[in-house]
């Protein structure tokens, strides 16, 4: 893991170049292929769980199981209606949140996370 | 005072605010002038996404659609939202970590060629200004009804405000000025939204309010009791959709992939200062959204029940006040067919042809005589779809600052899509075109008069659109999403998550996604409009969610061509490695 190892200048891609971080004493780090490789595998199984849950709350549960959902009554509301609605959208905001939140813990696991940039702004 | 003079407070405070947040935020370089410096905190950007995102067209006409087509109205509401979703995981993060200035500035690097740069630019113009001019003439309506100023005027007056704090403050002045406008609109879309849930339900939030019951002793919800009223009147139930289940996916796909792909949206997020903001900005975004979004079918619902109740065999001299004054306007007309002096409302068009010509005559009840011919439908009222949300407070007879505040909201939520399309139409243009093509050589100071400069004409052009409005506006809104999805998204998402994806496979996909979806619009909509129906469709897909199919095309097209010919040069595969990465660190290769 070179989890300590994140802090320096290499590969941003700003066009001025003004408010770089400090230098931080660790000259270049560099993170071996093979983590990069598990990381962006990690990113992806991510991607497709909470793709998974998108397409089916909204492509499933609001349109194709529409019709069925709706015999089933959900606080006054036909439950396919529902989804379509309210239902979906509610959940869109969860997915984000919780892709955040995952993504923040996998970039720290493989030490590759934005903890120490100050992105160069202000 | 009454409701003409607070709405002149209201919109004049607003106006007040807006000019001063863009003085205090002035910029000072190019970074400013694009992307605020790249210092906005995610909550901020949030707020300011959401005040792009949302139009006139969300805050005047959705809830309004929705009223009018029930069930089917879904397509929108989720179309709209579930777009932030793919944008979140698929795109703002990795565009942020590149950190450059537009989406051109991405897919011209990314792709080592200034021909896809161009392709990039010219889709992101056309989209921009098709949206652009609806929200000119978005600000005009609101003008018109409230302050009884001449709609032209209401145009010049709006781009005389996004003037001063676009040109002024560029992207720092319209991010902040955003937020405030964000506040603005959302408080002015949920006061009397919750006042109408009450006064429906006893419920005050509305979200749960249109599951309830009605307070008028049925027993039955909100939704059950206007399925009943519109089976009955011969409509079909409110809760059941009548379009195609293909066109419903296709249209619903489209939309997500278009918001996910639109040039204004997609630029708030180089604004953040790192990768994880991004990610939890478009959440805060989504939030900020979800909002309204979630209210607007409740409004539509509530709108629609009210609307029946009070309207439907009343007389003329007994009907609501706010019956009349939009018939003023002539947002609403009414035809006595069968002459017993009762409104009756039904399915089907009142009139032929179906937008009222009004005569200088009133009729022996008192309502405006229409030169139209009678359709042989019972319905008598023609409705236009946009006064829901605008007629609100005077259907739940709330106060006159609520709608002055309703005033002021819709105002708010067209001047920040236009500024957040102005600025991006500007930016691709000073940026894009004039430093990274035409004239390298030019400095800092140079380019950002250049991005002022073409933030004034984009403006101009903007007005030009809003007072005379081309036949064709509500036409092209299609456009604007298809393309996106067509040509836009699948460039992006391919070359963030596929290395080999070279510059033949990116722009043989934009060109076949973006002439497919163009011409098939085009087609349908223009040159043999008669044939726009499900029979003659490809595949019962309508123009609206033709993107969907532009984007598959655009796909396929890339991935053979790129399999033919041969992998990009290895520093863009780094480049790739690099925008996967939130952090600076660099990857070790071994070449």
């Amino acid at each position: 893991m070179t989890s300590d190892k994140q802090d320096n200048n290499q590969g941003i891609y700003r066009h001025d170049g003004e408010n770089l971080p400090e230098h931080s004493g660790h000259d270049s780090s560099v993170i071996a292929e093979q983590q990069v490789r598990l990381y962006w595998r990690a990113n992806i199984m991510l991607l497709l769980k909470l793709l998974t849950v998108w397409f089916v709350v909204s492509f499933g549960f609001a349109i194709l199981l529409r019709e069925w959902l709706n015999e089933f009554q959900f606080f006054g509301f036909k439950l396919g209606f529902w989804f379509g609605q309210q239902g979906a959208i509610y959940v869109f905001v969860i997915l984000i949140f919780v892709y955040a939140w995952r993504m923040k813990q996998i970039d720290r696991e493989f030490g590759v996370d934005d903890d120490n940039n100050d992105g160069g702004g202000q | 005072m009454d409701v003409q003079t607070l709405t002149y407070l209201f919109v004049g405070l607003s106006f007040v605010l807006y000019i001063g947040i863009a003085f205090w935020a002035r910029a000072g370089t190019t970074s400013d002038f694009y992307v605020a410096g790249g210092g906005v905190h995610p909550v901020v950007n949030g707020m300011a996404t959401a005040a792009d995102w949302m139009s006139a067209a969300s805050f005047i006409s959705m809830a309004g659609l929705i009223a009018f087509i029930g069930s089917d109205g879904s397509v929108y509401l989720m179309g709209w939202t579930g777009g932030y979703v793919l944008l979140a995981l698929l795109l703002a993060p990795y565009l942020r970590k590149f950190g450059r200035f537009t989406v051109p500035d991405f897919i011209g690097d990314r792709y080592y060629s200034q021909a896809a740069r161009i392709v990039a630019v010219i889709c992101l113009i056309f989209i921009s200004f098709t949206y652009v001019a609806g929200q000119m003439r978005g600000v005009g309506i609101v003008f018109s009804r409230f302050l009884e100023v001449d709609v032209n005027t209401g145009v010049v007056i709006g781009m005389g405000v996004v003037f001063m704090y676009a040109v002024l403050g560029g992207m720092k002045g319209i991010t902040y000025t955003q937020v405030a406008q964000y506040c603005v609109l959302i408080f002015a879309y949920m006061v009397p939204a919750v006042f109408i849930s009450i006064m429906v339900t006893d419920n005050p939030i509305p979200q749960l309010g249109f599951g309830s019951e009605v307070n008028d002793g049925s027993g039955l919800s909100v939704l059950q009791k206007l399925d009943h009223v519109l089976t009955d009147l011969g409509f079909s139930a409110y809760t059941d959709g009548t379009k195609a289940t293909i066109d419903v996916l296709a249209i619903t796909a489209a939309l997500m992939v278009g918001t996910a792909g639109l040039p204004h949206v997609l630029v708030r997020f180089f604004t953040v200062p790192k990768v994880s903001d991004a990610r939890i900005s478009a959440g805060y975004a989504l939030l900020f959204i979800a909002i309204l979004y979630t209210t607007a079918p409740a409004v539509a619902s509530y709108a629609r029940l009210i609307f029946v109740d009070t309207v439907h065999q009343t007389s003329y001299q007994e009907s609501p006040e706010w019956f009349s004054n939009w018939e003023d306007t002539g947002l609403i007309a009414w035809q006595d067919k069968n002459n017993d002096g009762l409104i009756q409302y039904g399915p089907g068009a009142a009139l032929s042809p179906v937008k009222p010509q009004f005569t200088d005559d009133r009729g022996e009840h008192g309502e405006r005589l229409l030169t139209n011919a009678p359709t042989l439908s019972v319905n008598e009222v023609y409705i236009d779809r946009d006064i829901i949300v605008l007629a609100n407070p005077e259907i739940a007879n709330l106060p006159a600052w609520v709608v002055a505040l309703v005033a002021a909201g819709g105002v708010a939520a067209a001047l920040s899509t236009a500024a957040g399309l102005l600025l991006v139409i500007s930016t691709a243009i000073a940026h894009d075109l004039l430093k990274k093509t035409l004239r390298p050589k030019i400095t800092d100071k140079q380019e950002l008069l250049a991005a002022r400069i073409a933030a004034a004409v984009a403006i101009c052009i903007a007005g030009l659109f809003g007072i005379y409005p081309p036949a064709f506006v509500a036409q092209v809104v299609a456009f604007a999403f298809g393309l996106a999805a067509a040509s836009l998204f699948p460039a992006i998402l391919m070359g963030i998550f596929s290395k080999r994806m070279n510059k033949e496979g990116a722009i043989s996909g934009m060109l076949v996604g973006l002439i497919f979806t163009f011409s098939y619009i085009i087609y349908f909509k223009f040159i043999s409009p008669e044939l726009n129906s499900s029979e003659h469709w490809w595949f019962g897909i309508s123009p609206e969610g033709i993107g969907t199919l532009g984007m598959v095309l655009n796909i396929v097209t890339a991935v053979l061509v790129c399999r033919s010919t041969k992998a990009p040069p290895s520093h863009i595969q780094d480049l790739v490695d690099d925008i996967r990465l939130p952090s600076r660190a660099g990857v070790a290769h071994h070449h």
